[in-house]
């Protein structure tokens, strides 16, 4: 193809968005619609998302040491611990630092440990963090096997329920924005089919003068593009907007630590770009799914 | 000159060279056998029709209205497939043709449709000057030859008139202009007087005369009576959707 015809099916394709002015409106409004819910819930999943990774890393391994463990042998097994596949991160807790928090944490009531300091029952620990939260379990039970480790502790049974849920959230999260996504991508190719339906007439003329089917595909592909991305653009200012305004209202009244919400950036931008992205494809595949029909001349 | 339209012409020169080399020149621009044409309806609208037009020929297809003349010539550019019968247009097998093949066969095929066929929301110009778009012939051999076939037909001062404001017989015009634009080596034309008044036809007529005389073949469906008298070319008979008489230098042969 050359330039020049590639430049007339650009022309031809704005032109016909003109033309078209009712049909577009149709189609742009579907467009706009579909993409300010599936957008909604895009950001209500990804946030969704972000809050149980929260959760989730706040599970954490306290590995207790034998209780006449050496210096040496703390550091020794602290490199074997830090090597093992999928460990995040170790930090090492004497039994002095714990005492510590354990009065910090018991606050008024501090008094009923005194006098622990000579006699410290506690062990010293290691906090172990995995790569893979979901992973904590298998990397417990590595650890437990390890010489001059008395015990781990994860939560067992809790963390696993709690990855349960964190999963469930996820998955209904990923098949409501599926389905959601589906219903967007044949709502909108319906109102181009029908727009597109209004000109097969004009299809078939075109392919009886000798227009490969491609000449007369490019405006449509063009038109469906635009389409779709002009469709995306209000959609993307009121969730920018909205989630801006939901970010202001909500930090100062819920300051729970897990729920966190994300910040506005990068968010906008990925949202902005996912919008317009899905907005342009299902512009141009709904076109390019409505042309075919006719091109059978 | 422009690139696609040189492709077009050294295309139709390329096809002949290839039928010369092979020993087997083809002359013949249409064939037909034994065509059968029944629509959804249950209509047979052909009944077992059997042709051969030679290139550079003119052809009058003439008959009452109902008779199959519009489907006979539909067949040939693919609008209308056969039910049954063989169908080859410049040695091309119709029916055979690769989804590839079939616009580049339209381009070498001028047609004249009985409706016009233009589209609505273009103007003369735009109207015509979209078959040589389609070739991909450069803006500027566009800009100059669009005018020129437009005056050829009469139609100069419409030339940015949209088709809803023409007369039946502009619309016509511009149908043919459209035709004849790419310089095909066959032209289709079906009752492409049928809007025109006399003076017109006959002007038409004689473009179409001129047209031939340089190895256009054409088939023309007509009800004029006076101009298939006056031209004594071979006409075609069909009736009841078969040919029944097939003359050379003949009459109409109808009382209107
Ligand atoms: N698309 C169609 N569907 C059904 N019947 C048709 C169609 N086109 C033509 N016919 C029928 O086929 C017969 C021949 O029509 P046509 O070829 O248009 O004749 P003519 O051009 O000689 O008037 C007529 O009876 C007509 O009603
Ligand atoms: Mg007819």
């Amino acid at each position: 193809m050359k330039i020049n015809t590639l430049g007339r099916h650009f022309k031809e394709g704005l032109k016909n968005i003109a033309r078209n002015g009712w049909m577009t409106l149709a189609s742009v409004s579907a467009v706009m619609i579909t993409l300010l819910i599936l957008g909604v819930f895009i950001l209500l999943a990804m946030n969704v998302e972000h809050m149980a990774n929260v959760i989730e890393n706040q599970v954490e391994i306290s590995v207790a040491l034998d209780l006449g463990i050496e210096e040496e042998e703390i550091s020794q097994l602290e490199k074997e611990i830090r090597t093992m596949d999928g460990v995040k991160s170790v930090v090492f807790v004497s039994k002095e630092e714990g005492l510590e928090q354990l009065k910090e944490r018991f606050g008024k009531d501090a008094y009923l440990l005194e006098g622990l300091e000579e006699e410290n029952p506690l062990n010293d620990i290691f906090l172990v963090q995995a790569f893979e939260p979901q992973k904590t379990g298998v990397v417990a039970d590595q650890i437990a096997k390890l010489s001059k480790v008395e015990e781990v502790d994860y939560g067992k049974g809790t963390v696993e329920k709690l990855f349960m849920v964190t999963n469930w959230v996820r998955n209904i999260g990923l098949v409501f924005i599926l389905g959601l996504a589906f219903t967007a991508m044949f709502l909108i190719a319906n109102t181009i089919k029908i727009t597109i339906y209004a000109r097969r007439r004009e299809i078939e003329i075109m392919k009886l003068v000798g227009a490969t089917n491609w000449f007369i595909r490019w405006p449509f592909f063009v038109e469906g593009f635009l389409l779709g991305v002009i469709g995306s653009i209000l959609p993307i200012i009121l969730l920018i907007v909205g989630y801006q305004a939901l970010l202001d209202n909500l930090t100062t009244s819920l300051t729970i630590s897990f729920l966190e919400f994300l910040p506005l950036y990068p968010l906008a931008y990925q949202i902005s770009l996912l919008l317009m992205g899905i907005g342009a494809f299902i512009g141009v595949w709904g076109s390019m799914m409505s042309v075919r029909r006719f091109l059978k001349v | 000159m422009s690139k696609g339209y040189d492709r077009l012409l050294a295309y139709n020169e390329y096809k002949f060279n290839i039928e010369i080399q092979q020993g087997r020149e083809v002359r013949k621009m249409i064939e037909m056998f034994d065509v059968w044409k029944k629509y959804s309806n249950g209509v047979f609208a052909l009944q077992g029709v059997n042709i051969t037009i030679d290139k550079g020929e003119f052809v009058y297809v003439v008959g009452p209205s109902g008779a199959g003349k519009s489907t006979f010539i539909k067949l040939m550019y693919r609008e209308e497939r056969p039910t049954k019968g063989q169908i080859f247009l410049n040695g091309f097998n119709v029916e055979r043709l690769k989804e590839k093949q079939i616009p580049m066969i339209r381009r070498s095929i001028g047609v004249v449709f009985q409706d016009y066929r233009l589209l609505p929301n273009l103007s003369v110009f735009e109207n015509v000057a979209f078959a040589m778009e389609v070739i991909e012939a450069p803006k500027k051999l566009i800009k100059k030859r669009v005018p020129e076939v437009l005056e050829l037909v009469g139609l100069k001062d419409k030339i940015t008139s949209m088709p809803n404001q023409l007369s039946g017989g502009e619309q016509q015009r511009v149908s043919l202009a459209r035709a004849l634009i790419n310089s095909p080596s066959i032209i289709i034309a079906d009752e492409p007087t049928g809007n025109l008044d006399p003076d017109t036809s006959y002007e038409i007529m004689e473009l179409f005369e001129k047209v031939n005389y340089k190895g256009t073949t054409i088939v023309m469906a007509t009800h004029n009576r006076e101009i298939v008298n006056n031209m004594k070319k071979r006409v075609v008979a069909i009736e009841g959707g078969k040919v029944v008489r097939d003359v050379q230098r003949g009459d109409y042969g109808y009382e209107n």
